[in-house]
């Protein structure tokens, strides 16, 4: 049987046992959960609006029927909890309706904020696994860098990030560069952390055995740590990447002249547009959400290029 | 002693550094107190003579510090080349007493206990050293990057603004909307976990909303709120909620069969499975989760001042210090920040330590 004939059930007992499928797997649960937190959303954009609705209702001199003042509250222009659809169609108004080349077009803001979160990613992914290969090979380094990596992020990096801005700024780098540091300061430590592990991971048994092979120190890394470490590393990635982009996002509030979601953020929240900020926060998390699921793309690619067996 | 490949590659440059130290103090005509530090730098080669302990390389690597410091107010324009000279032959013979240091005490000739501090200890005095000592010898302009020691002096002048702002900040916003976000996450996940079905449900979307950037939400809560720690502290509970949800339920779950099955045979009822076994079983997920959270809560807290606040605060005062260029105060600020979120963090990993004594990676911690 192959795994086809196992995946599409057909007649009734399969419909069944789909159904169960689906009652016993998430994807039943997730979808009912999704729906609960959007009719909530829904009666929460009533009760937050209703107030504003009623007084333009009075200045108006208009009476409606509940069910009218309930459609109402739901497409106010600067409402203080837009509701889903009013998001939706501000997205699609300003990514696929305008002109990728306007500064108006979401699309370009997502742009800029992805590019930055990307360099930053593959900076602090180098430098992570730069740091944990340095870390595993000599322990005056681990004992006195691991200390202080871990240190470093309890130090707020994005309160620093205005400053860093400013300060390469100042010497004439801006752009992309200064927000991809910050990006990389954020991302590093997951996978300096996830790869000193996971070079760490092979045991002393197959350590002796590359031994007994008499391989050289850069083969017991290439043939044996580096393969080990390659399930720790995408996991990082996945930290990594979510974090990166925060990293880039807050980047972006200290430089409002260079463009990104985080300045929509910005812009949004000093102009009242309520819209506009969930639009781009929802842009934001989409964005992560693909990003996230490129890299766990990747991992699949990666184990069935090495082999690996589910 | 026998040295490594790489400790003696060191011990080659930290030499050579003190020999062209030499050579350059000469040329610049340095106070003789250089002369000294290099000579005794070039003599180190006699190393691969005699035997030589690793407290030499340490107190040279001290001496020169010494020198360096003292006489760093002195220069008005860039530092001459001996005094570069001097760093690396400093941060060479520091890294040198490190190497083998930790060479010594991984082969058990010096105990570990207060000796594996003094790595990490003077790898960061390092650190605060070179940058000090770059910023002042090649007089780095102040809007780029503030010696250690003028920041210093900052903090020690601004005591009374650096207080204000850490009460408002870390003790309102952070610490309530902690308590909060954590509280809420793990009365949440206890709920959930009754229901498999919501589980299920809420599960991935807990684990996809961890992995967003919650901290956009900043500018919706400063319009709900309004610009007080009130909208800083909500930041904070929606960072926090998440990571403690979903640990938490993970936790929940860590109890094998075998003991929830010896917690049946005793005719335990479901709150005393919970505070007997499963919550203990969770203490160390929980935790952390407490530690991750430590961290989100400061950064919510000052990104959300970005977006409006009263005229207090670490994230205020950062925002608009840095527009007025006036940089030591802003790094004065992000020293405070980091002292108090290591503070936090430090004292978690304590309670942590009581609480999960009986947890392997503290146990393997002890001996």
């Amino acid at each position: 049987m192959s795994a086809a004939d196992i995946s599409a059930p057909r007649g009734a007992a399969g419909m069944r046992a789909f159904l169960a499928g689906l009652w016993r797997g998430s994807a039943l649960p997730v979808i009912i959960v999704v729906l609960a937190i959007l009719s909530f959303w829904y009666v929460m954009a009533v009760q937050m609006n209703a107030p504003w609705q009623v007084k333009l209702n009075e200045r108006a001199g208009e009476t409606v029927s509940a069910f009218a003042f309930i459609e109402q509250t739901w497409n106010q222009t600067k409402p203080v909890l837009p509701t889903p659809h009013q998001i939706v169609a501000e997205i699609w108004e300003a990514t696929i309706a305008t002109d990728f080349s306007s500064r108006r077009s979401l699309a370009y803001h997502a742009w800029v904020t992805l590019s930055a979160t990307l360099l930053g990613f593959v900076f602090g992914t180098a430098l992570g696994v730069g740091l944990a290969i340095i870390i595993i090979h000599n322990d005056a380094s681990n004992r006195s860098l691991m200390p202080w990596i871990i240190a470093s992020q309890t130090v707020p990096i994005l309160a620093i990030a205005p400053m860093v801005v400013v300060g390469l700024g100042a010497v004439g780098v801006t752009g992309m560069v200064p927000k991809a540091l910050i990006s990389m300061y954020l991302s590093f430590f997951p996978v300096v952390v996830g790869m000193v592990k996971g070079l760490r991971s092979p045991e002393a048994l197959q350590l002796d055995l590359m031994h007994t092979y008499y391989a050289r120190p850069g083969q017991v890394f290439t043939l044996l740590r580096w393969p080990s470490a390659v399930p720790y590393l995408f996991a990082s990635m996945r930290v990594g990447i979510a974090i990166s982009l925060i990293g880039a996002v807050v980047g972006e509030l200290s430089n409002a002249a260079g463009g990104g979601l985080g300045v929509r953020l910005l812009t949004g929240s000093y102009n009242g547009q309520t819209i506009q900020i969930w639009a781009a926060l929802l842009l934001a998390a989409a964005l992560a959400a693909v990003l996230v699921y490129l890299v766990e793309l990747s991992e699949r690619l990666v184990n069935t290029m090495m082999g690996v067996r589910p | 002693m026998n040295l490594t490949d790489l400790q003696r590659a060191i011990a080659i440059f930290a030499g050579v550094a003190g020999g062209a130290g030499l050579a350059a103090a000469l040329a610049d005509a340095a106070s003789p107190i250089y002369l000294g530090f290099f000579l005794a730098g070039l003599l180190t080669l006699l190393r691969f003579r005699v035997a030589m302990s690793l407290w030499v390389d340490g107190a040279l690597a001290l001496a020169g510090a010494a020198i360096l410091v003292v006489s760093l107010p002195g220069f008005e324009e860039t530092a001459p080349l001996h005094v570069w000279l001097a760093l690396v032959a400093v941060w060479m013979f520091s890294w040198l007493f490190i190497e083998e240091l930790s060479f010594s005490i991984t082969g058990g000739r010096l105990p570990e206990r207060p000796l594996g501090l003094v790595i990490p200890l003077v790898f960061g005095l390092m650190l605060v050293f070179v940058w000090e000592v770059v910023t002042r010898g090649a007089q780095i302009p102040q809007v780029l990057l503030p010696p250690p020691s003028t920041i210093w002096m900052r903090i020690l002048d601004s005591v009374p603004i650096l207080f204000a702002d850490f009460i408002q900040t870390f003790v309102k916003a952070v610490l309530s909307g902690y308590a909060m976000g954590c509280g809420a996450g793990f009365v949440v996940a206890i709920l959930v976990d009754r229901s498999p079905f919501l589980k299920r449900g809420l599960l991935p979307i807990g684990n996809f909303v961890s992995a967003l950037p919650i901290i956009g939400i900043a500018p919706i809560m400063v319009m709900w709120f309004g610009f007080d720690w009130p909208s800083k502290a909500a930041v904070v509970v929606a960072v926090t909620f998440f990571p403690m949800l979903v640990n938490t339920v993970a936790g929940l779950n860590e109890s094998g069969h075998i003991e929830r099955d010896l917690m049946r045979t005793y005719a335990a009822n479901y709150w005393q499975t919970l505070l007997r076994l499963r919550l203990p079983m969770a203490m160390p997920f929980i935790f952390n989760a407490l530690k991750i959270n430590s961290t989100l809560a400061l950064i919510g807290a000052i990104v959300a001042e970005f977006f409006g606040t009263p005229i207090v605060g670490m994230g205020f005062r950062i925002s608009t210090e840095v527009g007025k260029l006036n940089i030591d105060l802003v790094w004065a600020e992000i020293a405070v920040a980091a002292v108090s979120g290591s503070v936090f963090y430090a004292v978690i990993a304590l309670i942590e330590r009581a609480v999960t004594f009986w947890h392997p990676s503290i146990r393997t911690g002890r001996t």
